[in-house]
């Protein structure tokens, strides 16, 4: 009963899928929409094999690898270290309070200006936009997450001898909330997707830059492999984290 | 010899001070085994947390005459909760208050399967702790006090969130671990039979400020009988004595 469930449910999703691919073949193929405004998807595979070819695609995805790879985890440390910093400190908390309900409403695409002011249109303008979208989501993760760690688990790490602020930490602390600030991590990963995009749609080298030049062309298939590149490689980010997440919160079960 | 002596604390609030305890005195011998018993609220578990050191008093002293020794600590508790960190197995929670006592890691391991094993746990050691039941939660909590040999062991309520014969058991395993191990213990309980049926002496904290009202020691051998007629009578007089305190007002 339960298997055949299963089976019903993938051949839904299956026939989901073929019905998508159906309709957005259909509509250019038939005349209902220019092919340039919407290239069919059999088209796709074989600019797929041009973009490979040319090189523009693996160069593509390396800069934009490299700004999101180094965008994500300086902003995410950032982000994790100065949240649970905060959350332990009375003092801190209060002081930052203000300035932080100041900047975290600015989105992060609104550091574009500065961003270039300050880095030029360069690799550095990229990160910087990505550290700040990803920033705030962990900062206010970890924040929470070490605020609402219970009050008797750091009784019992006092009552058990683990008194300084670093073995409360360790010993406490992060292993109690780990679990809200991986869920920040991995709002963070598509949050820095969508940064990278952003961040190279104003000219630095990457995959929304590739974008860019080949929609001004009307290239539509080109703008399309580029959308699916980024969708498959978030994919696959995203599913590695969940494996790993999975390995450290193995005692939750 | 643990001496605890004139211990007050009380808290200073918008509506003034609150004095919580005032006076209390008691001399624990080595191994002895004393239950505080008193009513809810009466600051029983503030008593046991200023003697642990987690609440600093506002006056008075606690006192080991015990030297100081390495790869221990003076007092471990063990709460009404069990309080298990869900990310370590059994056993690391059972070594979480031997870290930082500069001891190899074999030694931990050692010692926390010598303690599981008091416990009758050890076939338990590498499971997680929702894997295990409220009564063998319990049991590991007492394992983790008693990893680090302390020289008091307190308890707080430690069996008031068990079902009744969870409790029964737990409470012949802990006098049977009490007289193999020799363990000095400081059990709070607002159950009046348990501390009869376990305790050498039992004390009777009340009033408003609390303080000692009465201490009674119990001298029927062990094992002891659950439903012996002198444990009842010194029952009744506990309670009736615990009564009083309460209808004047002063006990809750």
């Amino acid at each position: 009963m339960k298997q055949a469930n299963k089976a019903e449910r993938l051949l839904l999703a299956i026939t989901g899928v073929v019905l998508f691919l159906g309709l957005w073949e259909a509509l250019p193929r038939y005349g209902f929409v220019k092919p340039m405004l919407l290239p069919p998807p059999s088209e796709i595979p074989a600019t797929f094999w041009r973009e490979v070819q040319s090189g523009a695609w693996l160069s593509a995805v390396q800069e934009s690898l490299k700004h999101y790879v180094t965008g994500l985890v300086l902003g995410s440390f950032l982000g994790v270290a100065l949240g649970v910093l905060t959350g332990m400190s009375r003092v801190l908390e209060d002081m930052t309070n203000w300035v932080v309900r100041l900047l975290r409403p600015i989105p992060g695409l609104a550091w574009v200006p500065f961003a270039i002011i300050w880095f030029g249109v360069s690799p550095a303008a990229a990160n910087f936009i990505i550290i700040i979208g990803v920033f705030w989501i962990n900062y206010f993760a970890a924040l929470g997450a070490v605020q609402a760690v219970d009050r008797d688990l750091i009784e019992l790490a006092n009552a058990f001898g683990h008194r300084s602020p670093i073995a409360r930490l360790f010993k406490v602390v992060l292993p109690a909330s780990i679990q809200p600030i991986m869920s920040g991590l991995r709002t963070g990963l598509g949050q820095a997707w969508m940064a990278v995009v952003a961040a190279e749609l104003f000219g630095v080298a990457g995959l929304g830059q590739r974008m860019m030049q080949a929609s001004s062309l009307l290239a539509t298939d080109v703008v399309v492999v580029y959308m699916i590149t980024m969708a498959v490689l978030y994919g696959i980010v995203d599913t590695s984290f969940v494996l790993v997440r999975d390995r450290l919160l193995a005692w939750k079960a | 010899m643990i001496t605890i002596s004139d211990l007050t604390l009380s808290f200073d609030s918008d509506r003034g001070r609150t004095i919580v305890l005032k006076d209390f005195h008691l001399d624990i011998a080595d191994g002895e085994f004393i239950a505080i018993v008193g009513a809810s609220g009466v600051g029983k578990s503030t008593l046991l947390r200023v003697v642990a050191g987690l609440v600093r008093p506002t006056s008075g002293t606690v006192k080991r005459d015990n030297p100081e020794r390495p790869g221990r600590r003076p007092y471990a508790m063990v709460f009404q909760d069990a309080r298990l960190l869900p990310w370590r197995r059994v056993v690391k929670n059972v070594e979480f208050g031997l870290e930082g006592l500069g001891l190899t890691a074999e030694e931990k391991r050692r010692r926390a399967m010598e303690a599981l094993a008091l416990v009758g746990l050890a076939d338990k050691a590498d499971r997680w702790p929702h894997q295990l039941s409220g009564g063998q939660r319990q049991r590991v909590a007492i394992a983790r006090a008693l990893a680090v040999d302390p020289d008091l062991l307190m308890m707080d309520e430690p069996f008031g969130a068990l079902d009744a014969i969870t409790r029964q058991s737990l409470q012949d395993e802990l006098i049977d671990l009490w007289q193999r191990t020799g363990k000095t213990i400081l059990f709070v309980t607002h159950d009046i039979e348990e501390a009869v049926y376990l305790a050498d002496r039992v004390v009777l904290l009340a009033g408003s400020p609390a303080g000692v009202r009465s201490a009674d020691r119990i001298n029927s051998v062990r094992p002891r009988q659950r439903d012996d007629e002198a444990a009842r009578h010194t029952v009744a007089e506990i309670r009736t004595r615990l009564y009083d305190y309460v209808e004047q007002g002063e006990g809750i």
